[in-house]
């Protein structure tokens, strides 16, 4: 077993510096990284381009980040819910690159899996296709989109072990998976570090070869963006 | 004229048995309300769930169990979990059968426009420019017109495309519109609306052939 395992939020986060690309795990505020972005609130490291489908709240998720405008660049797919967000656009203090959210994973996924480039149908004929290069397969149009290159990815999963594998929690799944050794350095935090042994590598969801650190988060908030509920008959 | 619930109706009319359905926000949510419980169907959501139920009961939502529109959900038997690059894998793949999303603007060629007023709004296109691009099957759910009266059906969309030549089914308050390659085809009307307000209401070309049979809903 390799131990990929760190003591402390210090220790998984060394490294980290101003000017970085960095990816977040995460869609809305469901499965966020939420200890390493308040270590990297806390650090205030700036400068930062952040690979995330979306960019927080107001006060919470990366919008910790942008409140503080440690954020030179975001690259997501959907930013709405944030009006700090919208201002620092807006008035050019960040700069937005918008992307489909299907390209988003498929270009963490990319980078993961060892692939430079990939052509999809999404986006084609829009803006986002501008100045890409396009080609025809079988009579439809595709545009060629490139692996993300990141020096970082922070991750969040549910359940993890020492040698860093790893298991998530329904859909606090999303890009987690994708981006795990996507980056130089993948840091996954977890709800439970459990003894490695314990978790079945049947029920495994990403094994550990795709990290680099691994610690137990100290808290989580967890917090719920819509909560909609129906009432009991 | 239809109300957002008689849209959502009648486009569950189209949604079939054994159907994979991805639901947009809005109009399109609704329509799972009314399908009937006779047919089996799954709901896809694009954040990485197949099979949702209906919202949780007060106490039992869970943060971890959300909707692309990041509303707390209940999972249905049978349903799974995935991550993202599978989701579009489900959708780029063309292995969900239906579509169903909203729009601020259709072209008579079909081309979308639903992510952006620029200088206005910038939220971002999320999902909806995988799923124009790959899904068959498109129904645009949506007002006929805007707030200010104008058409969404137009001859060509004014704000910046989300997809093109993809759209092949319209249902608004008004009326239920193929995409043909000839323009918008007239295929029924909403209850007690005329061909000609809905001629009026449409700025794209409009075929009207025969008899126009209102909906049945």
């Amino acid at each position: 077993m390799i131990n990929k395992k760190v003591d402390n939020i210090t220790e998984a986060l060394k490294g980290v510096s101003d000017n970085m690309t960095f990816m977040f795990g995460g869609f809305g505020l469901s499965g966020i990284p939420e200890n390493a972005i308040a270590e990297l609130v806390k650090r205030k490291v700036k400068g930062l381009t952040c690979i995330s489908n979306n960019a927080g709240v107001d006060d919470f998720g990366l919008g910790l980040l942008l409140h503080q405008k440690q954020i030179k660049k975001m690259i997501s797919s959907y930013v709405g819910e944030n009006d700090e967000f919208e201002r620092q656009m807006l008035s050019g203090e960040l700069d937005v690159e918008l992307i489909p959210q299907g390209t988003l994973a498929e270009r963490a996924r990319a980078a993961q899996a060892g692939f430079p480039a990939f052509y999809t149908p999404a986006g084609y004929g829009t803006e986002v296709a501008e100045g890409k290069e396009t080609r025809e397969f079988d009579g439809k149009m595709y545009v060629l989109e490139h692996a993300f290159k990141a020096d970082f990815a922070f991750i969040k999963a549910w359940k993890g072990d020492a040698a860093g594998n790893l298991i998530f929690k329904g859909t606090a799944r999303n890009f987690n998976p994708n981006m795990c050794g996507a980056a130089k350095i993948t840091v996954v935090e977890v709800e439970e570090l459990v003894p490695v042994g314990d978790l079945d590598p049947n029920q495994i969801h990403i094994p550990g070869i795709f990290v680099q650190r691994i610690f137990q988060g100290e808290t989580y908030e967890k917090r719920i963006e819509q909560l909609t509920v129906r009432q009991r008959a | 004229m239809l109300d957002k619930n008689g849209i959502a109706k009648r486009i569950a009319k189209e949604v079939k048995d054994g159907y994979y359905v991805n639901l947009g926000i809005g109009i399109p949510t609704l329509v799972a309300n009314f399908v009937r419980d006779d047919i089996d169907v799954e709901f896809q959501s694009e954040n990485g769930v197949l099979g949702m139920g209906p919202f949780p009961f007060e106490g039992d939502e869970d943060a971890d169990i959300i909707n692309a529109g990041k509303q707390t959900i209940t999972t249905l038997p049978g349903a799974s979990f995935f991550d993202s690059a599978t989701s579009f894998a489900m959708i780029r793949g063309q292995h969900v059968d239906l579509t169903i999303l909203g729009s601020m603007e259709v072209s008579e060629k079909g081309d979308i426009a639903n992510w952006k007023i620029p200088g206005k709004m910038v939220k971002g296109m999320g999902g909806a420019m995988d799923l124009v691009a790959s899904a068959e099957n498109i129904i645009v759910a949506m007002m006929h017109t805007n707030r200010a009266g104008e058409s969404k059906l137009l001859k060509e969309c004014s704000l910046p495309l989300t997809g093109v030549a993809c759209v092949k089914k319209i249902v608004t308050n008004l009326a239920v519109i193929e995409v043909t390659p000839k323009g918008f085809k007239l295929l029924e009307r909403a209850p007690g609306v005329s061909v000609e307000e809905i001629k009026k209401a449409t700025e794209g070309e409009l075929i009207i052939e025969g008899d126009i049979p209102e909906m049945e809903l």
